[in-house]
């Protein structure tokens, strides 16, 4: 590879006055993070480009670790030069004739930041297309559908910067700078992708799960488990999942509270033990997979009887999107086929034949008064199993041998 | 010594795949289909089996079909899609020296009505990419070529096919990468294949264990009607040990292809080489655009047959033509589509190389070859 560093660009932080410096780092300790076992690798932070200067480390399996960091706009794998005519031209060159295929278009579009460079933009655009249309026999130039798009940017110090790829990143806000919230992660289809959106938000997520056994399988909490993994991707390979033993409380709604309030009722016990959580891990809101009008749990009066039991900020990622959207987002983050495994999970059992699409909070509020759930919650918060997946995780290992 | 030289037939497992099998067979018995831990962790298994597998071809796991061997995944391939798409037409085109399981699939098909196009070769087994694009009709829907021929190793242009067809939206394009796998390589992404079968045992996995690619987005009519295994396209309760010990057999081959593959090319180059000039003998594999491991040749006026044996007796083992058909005594038709002459092809045997073999056991087979060629002479003139 002739590249000698990756060039990344930031997306919405540029415009960030005097707080950007706060959020680059942020970028810069998420890259540092996946790049632990890049020793050589070096990261250069500047206002508003970043470096990761590879002294010899594998670019392409770089690129591949840090494309994905939330807060990255684009990245363009890089070489530097001096301000040096001829070895700016010779870098320009070989660069195209690396990647150039028979029959290859090819667009130059360079900028100064630094006007003292001898040459204006244009008058660069053209000596490099001259150069290069001279010297790779074959080659045309093509400035609105180009093949090869060589882009050259001159900054201060005697700097210029050569790339032809531009990947591009997720955008969103770096991992963490926006504070901590709790995401409950129920298995379904939705609530992948509202942590997915949350975290794109710069938020740091911790996931809620509920596990009743033997009404939910230890597969249904596998499947959790594997999408706490893909989450943690985006993350740089670290995630938190607390697992919350459910079951008592469960069937203690079941006795106590009438069948077709139910479901209201498991998932204000859900939503008063998740902020419990949160308060316990140091959060500052609740994050849902809840969209609006497509199940009884969901309608606007069922959210107002759940919400009631906080004044947390709950955070609804998906409550504009159609479903359609949040399965083709599913699909893109890579959560969707695990969400679709067949196993029972917190949501799934128990569902009466009937629930209150308009339940009352009222109501609700009435039954409830009748049971003393207080010790029940604080020992399912007390027993809540905290799982910390890290890059490298064990359970590959277990049948390493086999294969 | 004990020479075994006929790879293209199958492969003897390698000790860790069979390690693999055996752990998984009495360790991880469990149906992946239970719900309970012990079916969660054979699942485990079949999941990170198709993972790796992805991985080492270039794509995604969710693109991993596990089926029984090359045969099924030609079959679920051809008529799979054929059926699938019968209403955007009714014609498949494939060349004249596919493997048994697309001739006769295809035969079949032709039999339920679909019209099929066997496209010709020439002397040195190679169609002619210009040659199917002249075929495609406007109900052509699906076209097969195979990779690597088994019989005599030729090469076919499968990137240029691909390229052609990536022209035509409604053909889909199905290669047998049985032969070819681990030996030559094929991005499967880039060059527009929708489907691609490949055989575990023919990479020293075990028999009955095997794959079809089917390009994301693409869908089959299944063969196998049942618990919806395998997406739906495949149902049968999974092979689990029989997969994982193929995952592992795969990424094998591949590591020794890294390490061996210069060796196994200088050992088919030198036998080509001394066959190639030993009086009698007529070399069918052509030298360019053909497979690191195979070496087709016939013996003039020696059936096939009585040659295999002759080694035999040195404890050489080859094959006459491919394992399938050598048993009949039909003369091979791979070589027949080539223009052999049908004296000449029934004298046709094969020699087919792993990346364990040596230049040693090379010099070996040469001298024994060329001493059983001029002692069976003596006989037949």
């Amino acid at each position: 590879m002739i590249y000698d560093r990756i060039l990344i660009r930031y997306g919405e932080i540029s415009t960030k006055g005097r707080n950007r410096h706060l959020f680059v780092d942020k970028i810069k300790s998420s890259i540092q993070r996946v790049l632990n076992d890049f020793p050589d690798a070096k990261i250069e932070a500047g206002r508003d480009r970043m470096f990761v200067v590879l002294n010899g480390e594998n670019g392409r399996e770089i690129i591949e670790r840090i494309k994905g960091i939330f807060g990255i706009q684009s990245l363009s794998p890089a070489i530097k030069t001096s301000w040096d005519l001829e070895e700016m031209k010779e870098a320009a060159l070989n660069l195209v004739k690396k990647v150039y295929k028979e029959g290859d278009t090819f667009k130059v579009s360079a900028r100064r930041s630094d006007k003292s460079f001898p040459l204006r933009s244009q008058e660069m655009n053209h000596t490099f297309g001259a150069h290069i249309l001279k010297n790779v026999p074959g080659i045309k130039v093509d400035v609105h559908n180009p093949d090869i798009h060589l882009q050259i940017e001159v900054r201060k110090k005697n700097a210029a910067y050569f790339s032809c790829e531009n990947i591009p990143g997720p955008g969103g806000l770096p991992a963490g700078s926006s504070g901590k919230a709790m995401l409950m992660l129920s298995g379904g289809i939705d609530s992948p992708v509202a942590g997915y959106l949350s975290m794109k938000r710069g938020l740091e997520i911790e996931a809620v799960h509920f596990f009743s056994p033997p009404f939910t399988s230890e597969r249904a909490k596998e499947k959790v488990i594997q999408l706490a993994e893909i989450l943690a991707n985006y993350n740089g390979g670290y995630f938190t999942l607390h697992i919350v033993p459910f079951t008592e409380i469960q069937t203690l709604i079941h006795k106590q509270i009438p069948q077709n309030y139910t479901m209201t009722s498991t998932r204000r016990l859900m939503m008063r033990i998740t902020d419990l959580l949160r308060e316990k891990f140091s959060g500052l809101a609740i994050v849902t997979g809840e969209s609006l009008g497509q199940v009884a749990s969901q309608t606007l009066e069922s959210m107002y009887a759940i919400n009631a039991v906080t004044s947390t900020p709950v955070i609804r990622p998906l409550v504009t999107m159609d479903k359609e959207e949040i399965i083709k987002m599913a699909k893109e983050i890579g959560t969707f086929e695990i969400s679709q495994l067949p196993y029972e999970d917190c949501c799934t059992i128990f569902v009466p034949p009937a629930p209150k699409t308009k339940p009352k909070k009222e109501k609700i509020e009435q039954f409830e008064s009748h049971i003393d759930f207080e010790p029940l919650i604080e020992q399912a918060v007390n027993e809540t199993e905290t799982i910390r997946i890290k890059p490298g995780r064990k359970q590959e290992e277990e049948f390493e041998e086999l294969f | 010594m004990m020479i075994y030289f006929d790879n293209s037939a199958t492969t003897k497992p390698y000790e860790e795949v069979l390690h693999s099998f055996m752990k998984v067979s009495s360790d991880y018995f469990g149906n992946p289909s239970s719900l309970h831990r012990i079916g969660g962790q054979a699942e485990k298994l079949l999941t990170q089996a198709r993972k790796q597998i992805a991985e080492l071809l270039n794509v995604k796991a969710s693109e991993i079909f596990f089926t029984s061997g090359g045969t099924e995944s030609n079959n679920l391939a051809i008529k799979g899609a054929a059926l699938k798409y019968k209403n955007r037409g009714n014609h498949i085109i494939t060349t004249a020296t596919e493997h048994a399981s697309v001739r006769e699939a295809v035969n079949q098909l032709r039999d339920l009505g679909f019209k099929v196009t066997f496209i010709p070769v020439d002397e040195h087994g190679r169609i002619n990419g210009k040659d199917i694009e002249k075929a495609i009709t406007d109900e052509t829907i699906l076209v097969s070529v195979i990779h690597v021929n088994n019989e005599v190793g030729t090469i076919q242009p499968v990137e240029e096919v691909g390229r052609i067809l990536s022209k035509y939206p409604k053909i889909l394009f199905h290669v047998d990468a049985v032969q070819s796998v681990g030996k030559v390589p094929l991005d499967l992404h880039r060059n527009h294949v929708h489907f691609c079968s490949f055989s575990g045992h023919k990479f020293h996995g075990l028999k009955g264990t095997g794959i079809l690619y089917i390009k994301e987005g693409i869908r089959i009519f299944p063969l196998f009607s049942g618990g919806s295994q395998e997406s739906k396209y495949r149902s049968g309760t999974e092979n689990v040990a029989g997969m994982v010990a193929m995952a592992k057999a795969l990424r094998m081959t591949m590591e020794k292809r890294e390490r061996n593959l210069g060796q196994m090319e200088n050992i088919k180059g030198r036998i080509m080489e001394e066959l190639g000039k030993t009086d009698g003998i007529i070399l069918h594999t052509p030298k360019d655009h053909s497979a690191p491991h195979i070496i087709n040749f016939s013996v003039g006026g020696v059936k096939g047959e009585t040659f295999v044996h002759a080694l035999e007796e040195k404890e050489i083992y080859i094959s006459t033509t491919s394992a399938c058909s050598s048993k009949k005594r039909a003369a091979s038709q791979t070589l027949l589509a080539m223009g052999v002459p049908e004296e000449t092809a029934i004298s046709a045997v094969r020699i087919s190389l792993s990346y364990d073999n040596t230049m040693e056991e090379a010099e070996y087979v040469i001298k024994t070859v060329k001493d059983t060629v001029k002692k069976l002479k003596e006989v037949v003139e």
